[in-house]
């Protein structure tokens, strides 16, 4: 080197705030704290969580305040309970969004499910399992078409899978005006039984949170998920097949709307034409996901997150219910919650972003 | 500088070779075996216009040989050739004796030809070994080894030093240095033979430009072929043993770093003699009253800003990347004010707390990103031209300026096919002359323009300089900033010179490089040593290859042992 700036005083790029607490207390802290900061990372990555924490306890005191019981056992079981169906297809909207699409099909696909599996059970014990089988077939046929379409035919995913949303509305409608079939007694029960003030329905959600969360977050299928949402072109240029990947997650988030139904039949005792959009589960389990921190863009966010989300929700639900309170407040105010939740993640993440560029400058 | 008399690197304690690498190529001196890499009579047309026209390259293992030119002579096309991402209409790539014929990136990987962009291909929000290992990542039964994919990014961090960062950061948190390193590790875990990379200290502090330096003459050392993209010849000078210079899409020549000179480099690369031509500087009388007067100017970044800028004169910026020149020209705009002073503007006190507040000042502000933020690129020329104007923000200057788009485009001298056309399919220069036609459309008092021929061709940069000067002389006060000192230094009649976030300094019209190099580093002029020479052809037109950062490639007419 021949000049003398090279020695020069350039800003300060020693400050290096950059290792994430678990990797540096894993190094110089041994393995408990290493655990430690980890736990403190998936707080921190998951902050739903916290605020799951402090609603629980504001609605333990307003329904207290109120004269009602919050922790009540029967009110625990409600709540756990109206979470289940909301929770799973959520779970399964949480990979179509990671993928960096998006499913919008998911209400009618509900109601689908609960018609082909009330349909096809009939009442017969004997026909639980191909029934459940079956349905999970519809599930993944559907949610692999949408995969296609978005994929082979660059389609929108928010178009790909409206369009697909009207089509099953349209056969429902033409073939169904009433609940339609009926479930044997004990996929009845399976929606209804609970140990102690634990409802069992509860463990199907966790299941599929837990499969669902391990899968993205310990598997090869997973990382490319996280890889494709986040940059498909870098994904390409990675060697990975990216629509493959974005096909199995709309199957993977359809089969998962195909199990609500099921369970939704469950509660129900036949299958329903209108269970699905009633419910409002295309919007609402998007909503979850958002509110649980998984970017809308894709690429971004966690299982963890959706759960927490739809366990929020549900606890505020039931705080509403509790209080008798109106219909439009409630629903105002779980827009406000959503809303709110999004621009708390949008200012940390410009927080955090100042922060990088700030040390790439110096 | 040039790696010294034992050109051939080979040492074979590189990663494992591939199969099919002909050993005969570390036995052996470079030249007369068969080399790492070699392309012959490579050609390339994209819809009928030649990029590429048989173009020969070779690179011998354990060598770093650079390929430099203007830009549009072809560089990156043919990188991307090597990669794979466009096959060559002509030509055959052979590695290692092997020939190869590469359809899709993913080959030329296979291959062992690691590419390091100029876009990174990261994913801000994985971690440094999901990024390295994206698309392969260890493991059985699917589930992902991530205790193994952790160990083996850090053995490679460690196989190049990197302690700044670990495995597990996330990759939005990096530096551009430090991302870069992810990247050499990414090639290096491919096991590449073939490292490639393109404009690699383009978006580098200084310090870290050292930094890439090193690496680059480590991946030399542990026996892989590096290709070095850049037009900063002083780079060039300090890692490559071999230059080939192209020029419109062909080789000129290919040259021992050791044996040529920035000057020969420089002539081969323009095809001709550098002069001096910009635009003459403003006569003393041809000065007006002061438009633009900042006093005490400070935000987060700037400090005890003081700067006049009269009618008719240019004023340039200088400083080292994160010095605050661009603040400076933000802050003046309003875009991220000053916390504290005054800004005057034809002899008015402004409070400017957004854009909107300083157009309605009479401010135009080109931005040193035009394609994000200068122009909505899907948009057609008149639209982009009307967009400020359209703002509505200069409404009480509405007496001024005209929405006659194609007077303001004639003004600026823009080609384009039509002014329907969208911005998108312009050439670099005509994009930057929209963004002025916009801002002309609201008769802007003052014009800030940051790093305004950044991107553009030689002949377009001497139109934009050209133009700015027009703007000065019809009484306009013109701020630029630039990183290239020759451009700074021709078309400047002052110099302002920053240093974290401070004027280090003001220097005359005809300043040297040194001076300005001192001031920028934070040094006092006295202690410049004025012996120093330029480089040839002094105030060279703006030319990438002659200044292509404010380190001043030119602080060294010739390589020096």
């Amino acid at each position: 080197m021949s000049d003398t700036v090279r020695d020069a005083p350039t800003g300060s790029p020693s400050s290096n705030g950059l290792e994430d607490p678990g990797a540096r207390s894993g190094a110089t802290r041994g393995r408990a704290s290493a655990i430690v900061g980890r736990t403190r990372d998936a707080f921190a990555a998951t902050p739903i969580w916290a605020a799951l924490v402090g609603i629980v306890g504001i609605g333990w005191v307003v329904v207290t305040l109120d004269g009602g019981t919050f922790f009540a056992s029967g009110n625990l079981t409600n709540i756990l309970q109206r979470s289940v169906a909301l929770g799973i297809v959520a779970v399964g909207q949480t990979v179509a969004i990671l993928a960096g699409s998006l499913d919008l099909s998911v209400s009618y696909l509900i109601s689908l499910a609960s018609l082909v599996g009330a349909e096809t059970m009939d009442g017969r014990e004997s026909m639980l399992v191909p029934a459940i089988l079956l349905t999970l077939a519809v599930g993944a046929a559907v949610g692999l078409a949408n995969g296609l379409v978005v994929t082979k035919l660059r389609v929108n995913p928010f178009i790909a899978t409206l369009g697909m949303a009207l089509i099953l509305r349209g056969y429902i409608e033409n073939n169904y005006d009433r609940p339609t079939g009926s479930v044997p007694e004990s996929w009845e029960s399976f929606g209804y039984t609970r140990m102690g003030p634990i409802p069992v329905s509860i463990f199907l959600f966790a299941g599929v949170a837990l499969i669902v969360g391990t899968t993205l977050r310990r598997t090869r299928f997973g990382y490319h998920v996280y890889a494709v949402g986040g940059d498909e072109q870098v994904s390409v240029l990675s060697g990975l097949r990216t629509h493959r990947v974005v096909i199995a997650a709309h199957v993977i988030c359809s089969v998962c709307a195909a199990l609500t139904g099921l369970f939704l039949a469950s509660r129900l005792g036949s299958g329903t034409p209108r269970v699905g959009t009633d419910g409002g589960y295309d919007l609402e389990s998007i909503a979850a996901v958002v509110l649980g921190g998984t970017a809308l863009a894709g690429g971004r966010g966690r299982v963890a997150g959706t759960v927490g989300a739809v366990l929020v929700l549900a606890v505020l639900d039931n705080v509403f219910n509790q209080l008798e309170l109106d219909p439009f407040l409630k629903q105002a105010v779980r827009g406000v919650v959503i809303i709110a939740a999004v621009a708390v993640y949008a200012q940390r993440r410009k927080g955090r972003q100042q922060v990088a560029t700030g040390t790439a400058a110096a | 500088m040039a790696s010294g008399p034992d050109v051939p690197h080979h040492p074979d304690g590189g990663p494992a070779p591939g199969v099919g690498r002909a050993d005969a190529a570390d036995d052996d001196a470079v030249g007369t075996a068969v080399p790492r890499l070699e392309m012959r009579g490579i050609g390339k047309a994209f819809l009928g216009t030649v990029v590429l026209a048989d173009v020969d390259l070779t690179c011998a293992a354990g060598e770093v040989h650079a390929v430099v030119g203007e830009n549009g002579a072809g560089k990156s096309t043919l990188m991307k050739v090597l990669a794979g991402v466009h096959p060559p209409d002509a030509g055959e790539i052979v590695i290692d004796g092997v020939p190869h014929t590469f359809h899709h990136p993913v080959q030329a990987q296979a291959a062992g030809v690691a590419i390091i962009y100029q876009e990174f291909n990261l994913l801000p929000e994985r971690t440094v070994a999901e990024n390295v290992w994206v698309g392969r990542e260890p493991g059985r039964f699917g589930l992902v080894d991530r205790a193994r994919m952790r160990a083996d990014t850090q053995r490679l961090l460690d196989e190049l030093g990197e302690r700044s960062f670990g495995p597990r950061t996330p990759v939005r948190a990096l530096s551009v240095a430090q991302q870069q390193v992810v990247e050499v590790v990414k090639a290096r875990s491919l096991d590449a033979r073939i490292v490639v990379m393109d404009e690699p200290t383009a978006a580098l502090a200084d310090d870290e430009v050292d930094q890439l330096l090193a690496l680059v003459r480590r991946l030399r050392d542990q026996g892989l072929a590096v290709l070095y993209i850049s037009h900063r010849l002083r780079e060039v000078f300090a890692v490559a043993d071999r230059i080939t210079v192209l020029k419109d899409g062909r080789r000129v020549d290919t040259f021992s770093a050791a044996d040529t000179t920035a000057g020969r480099l420089v002539k081969s690369m323009v095809g001709r003699e550098l002069d001096a031509y910009f635009p003459d500087r403003a006569a003393p009388d041809e000065l007006g009253a002061v438009r633009l007067a900042v006093r005490g100017g400070a935000n987060a970044v700037l400090d005890g800003i003081d700067l006049d800028v009269r009618a008719g004169e240019i004023v340039g910026i200088a400083g080292l990347q994160g010095a605050g020149r661009t603040e400076l020209a933000r802050a003046v705009f309003g875009a991220a004010p000053f916390t504290s002073g005054t800004v005057e503007i034809d002899g008015r006190s402004r409070r400017l707390r957004s854009p909107r507040a300083g157009i309605g000042a009479g401010l135009g502000f080109l931005t040193e990103d035009r394609k994000a933020e200068g122009l909505v690129l899907g948009q057609s020329v008149r639209d982009n031209t009307l967009l400020a104007r359209r703002s509505g923000a200069a409404r009480g200057r509405r007496r001024a300026g005209t929405t006659d788009v194609e007077a303001l485009t004639r003004s600026t001298e823009l080609r384009a096919a039509s002014l329907e056309q969208e911005v998108r399919f312009l050439s670099g220069g005509n994009q930057q002359k929209v963004v002025l036609a916009k801002w002309l459309a609201l008769e802007p008092g003052v014009l800030l323009f940051d790093e305004p021929t950044r991107g553009i061709d030689v002949g377009a940069k001497a139109a934009i300089h050209d133009l700015m000067r027009d703007l000065a002389r019809q009484g306009r006060a013109i701020v630029m900033i630039s990183s290239e000192l020759p451009e700074l230094i021709g078309m400047s009649d002052r110099i302002v010179v920053l240093h974290e976030g401070r004027i280090a300094g003001e220097l005359p019209a005809g300043a040297t490089e040194q001076q300005v190099i001192a001031l920028a580093a934070g040094h006092h002029l006295d202690d410049v040593d004025e012996t120093g020479d330029a480089v040839p052809g002094g105030g060279a037109p703006g030319d990438d290859a002659a200044g292509g950062g404010a380190t001043g490639d030119a602080t060294g007419g010739e390589p020096r042992p």
